[in-house]
């Protein structure tokens, strides 16, 4: 029999969870179906605030097939009709008397199948009061704006400030140059293909509760929901979480909704299952959103193109309670990664959130806990001032880029970055695209009246939340874990604290483990998302899944290595410190013959282990990270504007990543692909945006643009490898580095494009008409 | 299981019950001969939320006289054809018609044919079939363009010419390629065929030229003659979007390279279709340089009527008019002067 | 409210069943069938995660009702494989990564499937206009196509 490869770390290996996906035999949440089960929908409000003057159910109880209408008021007597954001603020599971946002739940149908349910969601009779609506952030600011919280003192929700404001204000104060700008970084929203729902399982003879729910993390999850329940006797372990394949995260599954209270509410009073299916126009107009940061940001410098110092201010609309998915003590995230890629002796940061009468939210989209607002804000000074102080925006970066020797870096606000070379990246891209070339191509077509425009984003990322000393969500530390076991012969079952949604867990963690254990990954099976089985951990978000528990598997695997050593030094009947390790086999050093295989110490843990040691070849490891990583890269964008219409084509796109060591290129390369699609969206088409009443527009796929196969670019791809040395296999995580570096790189193009006209800056998104708008200023537009 | 067992079917909220209705048409069924109360330019109104349609009932004729027999007796019947505009309205309960009679059994009503000066459509050819047709390649450039920038492809192996037209949303892209080339729509009745100038069929926004009790059967379109082309130029946000504006070019030239007939129809800047009529006179017997087609252009893009929405300012699309239609003109007396 | 009798042919099996009018064919065939290999992304007719064949033809299956297809012959994803030989367009979409998470995949197979039994040898501008019905949110595309190409060679033997 011929030998069953490892397929370690740098293979290649071809996804384990492609054979039920392709055979259309996943597990999705809307697949599921039990006996009994009730479909639950709900009724939203149209009006983003007004009063409740009265519910009227008689008409849906009359639609056969309704067996239910619930509102606040029944949720109440439960004490259930809040829940607690995962920042500690307060949400409506369904409200009492007032709603705050349009397509707030105001009541719930439970039907017993979804047409029936729908039914009675269109027979509900509501009656509204308008309220006056607050949907922009400096106006909710302003004294006499409408409250959109009763029970705050007013529209303004926190203060937070980093970095040391004294010292920046005395660097700019003696700066040579300054460059100034106003960026919005809009409200965007994820759209994950598959929309968020649950089937609540209630036991009522054994008081137990399972829920399938679509969670990026299941374990939390488990946590709040005993905390919301606990007065109601669903204690902790009588809660069993499980996430089964869920079809796109992004940050989008991590938060609680209101929609999982209620099925979970409904099914103990039914003792039915309860399945609660979102439809995408609740999707996209009731979850949390991502972004909708409004900075004012400076840069300082010397004549010589030399950064001195950085100042950003920021209002952060977090809509009508502060849901955010962010550490607990950072209710800006991870903002004050703001210095970037450079090496800034002063930077000042502060945010302000404010309340607004739209959605609650603030999670990341495909981004590390507002990693993008920082990286986008910070590239685009960048442009900004290497074209104040007439430098290439290449040789500006060059310049002030943070020096591979200078690892570990201290930043000015305060976090030590584990490892770079961002000239090496940056010099590899414009090597690849052909740097110099496209800027003499750009400078003759400019003489023929015709626009290209070269951008680069160099960015660094900050991600592996996080080492528990500052990161916990609602006090649980941000570790996550791993828990092997290896069966007598040979082979093993490994699980975790995270929950893949696409990124290929199921093949990349059994890489970590074979390349610690020798054991083929073919044998390593991989499982998570099911509470009662798999180890406690914060989930995966924020690009954390290999930092921390691809760092669990490796350190559980070497806790069985060690005591395999042992195995076999008595097999061997050797001295352990005699023994080496050779991937699959430990040998009595200098006689490589006689060696043992982890197969054969496996089986002999089960049957000749040595007296007085524990059978079993197991372990666990609870991965606290000892600091974040920071993966880079550079990326650069050509475009050309069509000077009668405002379009902006993507010519080229090279993308240069460095995310350490590489577990899988083919699922690394993957990750990169559709990280730069979810960068090239924002900053080309997608958006919500709301009138001044508080009406969304971007509720459903007509009008909030995913871009499709036609309009997305041919992705060029390159990458260094600079290994994270704190990390047990150097790997940094790459999940969300192209959507954090991707969008800069487009709008610096765009800007560049357009610079010998005037225009310093266009917010995301660029649209035909905003491009067409800032022509038309400028005298530059064609009506052919 | 029984609604009474659960202690929350007991009136929660009671009060004030006599109150007239405050709320919007959140679930309200607009009459479905009646989309004007609805901004066509937001595609799906803002309030709107439920995913599965209203009951109704469905019935498949398989010839025209026994559709129009049920259309005769069902006033409040819709007709569905490739359905896939009417579908989505109904998912929203947007429309939420009594009846639905369906046309995808009736056999005939699919065809391509050309003789005797025209080309006649069965108004039940689905887009994907134009799309292939090689005739329509090769001598309806026009309608190719068009054709292939309806919806997406897999809409379009469903939905219909003629549905396309009758639905009449002035976002749709037919109409101005209709009202370009001069084509005439047949609507059969209990009274037999009768023929309408599309530049007469829509009346509104969601609104046509066709009785209750009619059929849009067939669309003819005038053959061209040796010296003509024509070209459909749509600017899209992305595949699958509703124009933000389009313009529809036929023209033929006389021997001496003068433009003989012009036909220019702009897509979804106004709340029907408009035929650019002045930028036609100003084009027809002129020889068409640029200087030409741009001063046509601007009278084409006076003739448009947009508003300021998610797609652009007023403004942006009244330019956005002018350089489509130069474009769409250069490219359909290229064409022109090829064939 | 009215149902009807309905016979279709799916994956190859004859199967029958009352419906009322106004079911939607991807619920037919997920709740009623049970393939649930078929998913919904969106209300709007915009994803195509419900993308299956309706006669050969790559179709929608939320913008239609299961009594329209009475006397079709459908194929869904769970149809793809033969005698559990997998079909090249799902070899493809493995050997080539054209799938993360997994939900656009059966809409977007299905719609690769009728795009290269209409035009065996697309070019890549063809395949992305050919899958211009379908949304991805994961992959960013660029593997999708590789593995249509893949299948395009292998279906040419």
């Amino acid at each position: 029999m011929a030998a069953v490869a490892i397929q370690g770390l740098g293979h290649p290996r071809k996804r384990v969870e492609d054979a039920r996906f392709i055979r259309g035999k996943g597990n999705y949440i809307d697949d599921m179906k039990l006996p009994g089960m009730l479909q639950v929908d709900i009724v939203r409000s149209p009006y983003a605030h007004a009063k409740i003057k009265a519910i009227r159910t008689d008409k849906a109880l009359a639609v056969p097939g309704v067996l239910a209408v619930i509102t606040g008021e029944t949720l109440k007597q439960y004490n259930v009709h809040n829940m607690p954001t995962l920042m500690s603020d307060t949400q409506m599971v369904l409200p009492l008397d007032t709603v705050k946002y349009q397509f707030q739940e105001v009541a719930a149908v439970l039907g017993t199948d979804r047409y029936t349910a729908a039914d009675g969601v269109a027979a509900v009779e509501v009656d509204y009061e308008p309220l006056p609506v607050v949907v922009d952030p400096f106006k909710a600011l302003e004294p006499g704006a409408p409250k959109v919280r009763d029970d705050k003192e007013s529209n303004h929700i926190w203060h937070w400030e980093w970095g040391d404001r004294a010292a920046a204000d005395k660097a700019f104060d003696a700066a040579e140059v300054t460059v100034k700008e106003n960026i919005y970084i809009p409200r965007i929203h994820v759209a994950s293909i598959e929309t968020c729902g649950c089937v609540a399982q209630w036991n009522a003879t054994e008081g137990h509760l399972t829920l399938y729910m679509t969670t990026q993390a299941p374990h939390a999850i488990r946590t709040v929901v005993a905390l919301i329940t606990g007065h109601l006797g669903l204690s902790e372990e009588k809660i069993r979480i499980v996430s089964p394949d869920i079809g796109g995260g992004f940050g989008g599954k991590v938060p609680a909704y209101p929609g999982y209270v209620i099925a979970v509410a409904l099914s103990i009073v039914t003792g039915a299952p309860v399945k609660w299916i979102e439809d995408r126009t609740e999707n996209m107009a009731a979850d949390s959103f991502g972004r909708d940061y409004h900075i004012s940001a400076e840069l300082a410098g010397k004549k010589d193109g030399t950064l001195t110092a950085l100042r950003f201010k920021t209002i952060a609309d977090h809509g009508y309670t502060d849901a955010a998915a962010n550490p607990s003590k950072m209710p800006a995230g991870l903002f004050h990664i703001a210095t970037g890629s450079y090496d800034f002796k002063n930077a000042f940061v502060e945010v302000d959130g404010v309340y607004t009468n739209k959605p609650p939210g603030g999670i990341a989209y495909r981004c590390s806990f507002r990693v993008t607002e920082a990286v986008h804000t910070i590239e685009r000074m960048a442009d900004l001032m290497a074209h104040e102080v007439g430098l290439d925006p290449a040789d500006f970066r060059m310049k002030n880029f943070i020096k591979p020797e200078q690892f570990p870096y201290k930043s000015a606000l305060g976090w030590e970055y584990d490892s770079g070379n961002y000239a090496g990246a940056l010099q590899k891209a414009m090597d690849m695209v052909g740097y110099k070339e496209l800027r003499k191509e750009q400078a003759e077509k400019r003489k023929r009246g015709e626009f290209m425009g070269i951008g680069i984003s160099s960015f660094t990322e900050i991600v592996g939340a996080g080492p528990s000393k500052d990161f916990d969500i609602l006090g649980l530390k941000m570790f996550d874990s791993c828990e092997i076991r290896v069966h007598p012969t040979g082979k093993a079952i490994a699980r975790f604290g995270t929950k893949s949604q696409g990124q290929g867990h199921e093949t990349t963690y059994a890489q970590i483990l074979a390349e610690e254990l020798g054991i083929p990954a073919d044998h390593i099976k991989i499982e998570e998302g099911d509470t009662d089985t798999a180890p406690y951990g914060l989930g995966t978000y924020a690009s954390r899944s290999t930092p921390t528990a691809g760092a669990a598997a490796a350190m559980a695997a070497r806790k069985v290595r060690a005591k395999a050593k042992k195995i076999a030094a008595h097999l061997l009947e050797a001295a352990e410190e005699d023994l080496q390790w050779e991937q699959g086999k430990f040998f009595v050093k200098g006689s490589p013959d006689r060696a043992k295989t982890i197969q054969e110490i496996a089986f002999a843990a089960y049957t000749n282990h040595p007296q007085g040691m524990e059978a079993g070849l197991e372990a666990v490891s609870y991965y606290d990270p000892p600091n974040l990583t920071f993966p880079f890269g550079s990326y650069i964008c050509v475009v050309d504007i069509d000077r009668g219409t405002g379009e902006v084509k993507v010519r080229r796109f090279v993308a240069v990543d460095d995310c350490g060591v590489r577990i899988n290129p083919m699922i690394v390369e993957g990750q990169i692909h559709g990280g730069l699609a979810m960068g090239f969206a924002p900053a080309l088409m997608e958006e919500i945006s709301y009138d001044e009443n508080g009406n969304i527009h971007g509720s459903n796929f007509t009008d909030y643009l995913l871009p499709t196969a036609v309009e997305t670019p041919k992705w060029e791809t390159g990458e260094t490898v600079t290994p994270s040395p704190h990390h047990p296999i150097g790997a940094k995580g790459v999940g969300e580095s192209a959507t954090v570096g991707a969008p800069a790189a487009i709008a610096n193009a765009v800007v560049d494009a357009l610079w010998h006209l005037g225009v310093r800056h266009v917010d995301i998104p660029i649209t035909p008409p905003k491009v067409w708008a800032l022509l038309k200023e400028h005298g530059a537009a064609l009506e052919e | 299981m029984d609604k009474t067992e659960l202690p929350w079917n007991n009136p929660v909220v009671e009060a004030n019950a006599s109150a007239p209705a405050a709320r919007l048409g959140q679930y309200a069924q607009p009459p479905l001969r009646n989309f004007g109360s609805i901004d066509p330019y937001n595609r799906i109104s803002r309030e709107a939320k439920d995913m599965i349609p209203p009951p109704f009932e469905y019935q498949a004729p398989t010839s025209v006289s026994e559709a129009l027999a049920l259309l005769g007796k069902n006033p409040e019947a819709k007709v569905l054809a490739g359905g896939q505009s009417l579908i989505p309205l109904m998912r929203f309960r947007l429309a939420s018609p009594a009846m639905l009679v369906d046309l995808n059994r009736i056999g005939d009503l699919a065809y391509i044919k050309e003789g005797e000066g025209w080309l006649r459509i069965g108004a039940m050819t689905r887009e994907s079939d134009l799309d292939q047709s090689d005739l329509i390649a090769k001598k309806y450039p026009l309608l190719a363009d068009t054709t292939h920038v309806v919806a997406d492809p897999l809409v379009r192996n469903l939905s219909t010419l003629g549905g396309n037209l009758a639905h009449a949303d002035p976002a749709n892209d037919h109409p101005a390629t209709m009202i370009a080339y001069r084509a005439q729509i047949v609507a059969t009745g209990p009274k037999g065929e009768r023929t309408i100038p599309a530049s007469e069929f829509f009346k509104g926004p969601f609104e046509t030229a066709l009785a209750p009790n009619e059929l849009l059967t067939e669309i003819r379109i005038p053959a061209p003659g040796k010296g003509s082309g024509g070209a459909y130029v749509k600017m899209e946000r992305k595949v699958g979007d509703f124009a933000t504006a389009a313009v529809a070019v036929q023209v033929s030239l006389a021997k001496d390279g003068t433009l003989e007939r012009v036909g220019i129809a702009l897509t979804n800047v106004g709340l029907v279709p408009i035929q650019a009529s002045a930028a036609e006179k100003a084009l027809t017997g002129k020889k068409p340089d640029d200087a030409v087609l741009r001063q046509a252009a601007d009278l084409a893009a006076k003739a448009a009527k947009p508003e300021s929405d998610a797609r652009g300012s007023e403004e942006y699309k009244r330019a956005l008019v002018k350089t489509l239609t130069v474009r769409a003109l250069r490219k359909a007396v290229a064409r022109a002067q090829g064939g | 409210m009215s149902t009807h009798h309905i016979q279709v042919k799916v994956n190859g099996a004859v199967k029958a069943a009352e419906v009322e009018s106004r079911l939607l064919l991807v619920h037919f065939l997920r709740e009623s069938l049970n393939l649930t290999g078929t998913h919904i992304g969106c209300d709007t007719t915009s994803c195509g995660a419900c993308t299956v064949l309706w006669n050969g033809r790559a179709v929608k299956s939320c913008t239609l009702f299961a009594v329209q297809a009475d006397g079709a012959e459908l194929r869904t994803v769970e149809g793809l494989a033969q005698d559990g030989k997998l079909h090249p367009i799902q070899v493809g979409f493995h050997e080539k990564h054209g799938l993360q998470c997994g939900f656009c995949t059966p809409g977007m197979m299905m719609a690769s499937v009728a795009l290269l039994e209409a035009n065996p040898k697309p070019t890549e501008d063809e395949i992305r206009w050919g899958l211009s019905g379908n949304l991805c949110r994961c992959t960013g595309y660029v593997n999708i196509v590789k593995a249509v190409q893949q299948a395009a060679e292998q279906m040419q033997g």
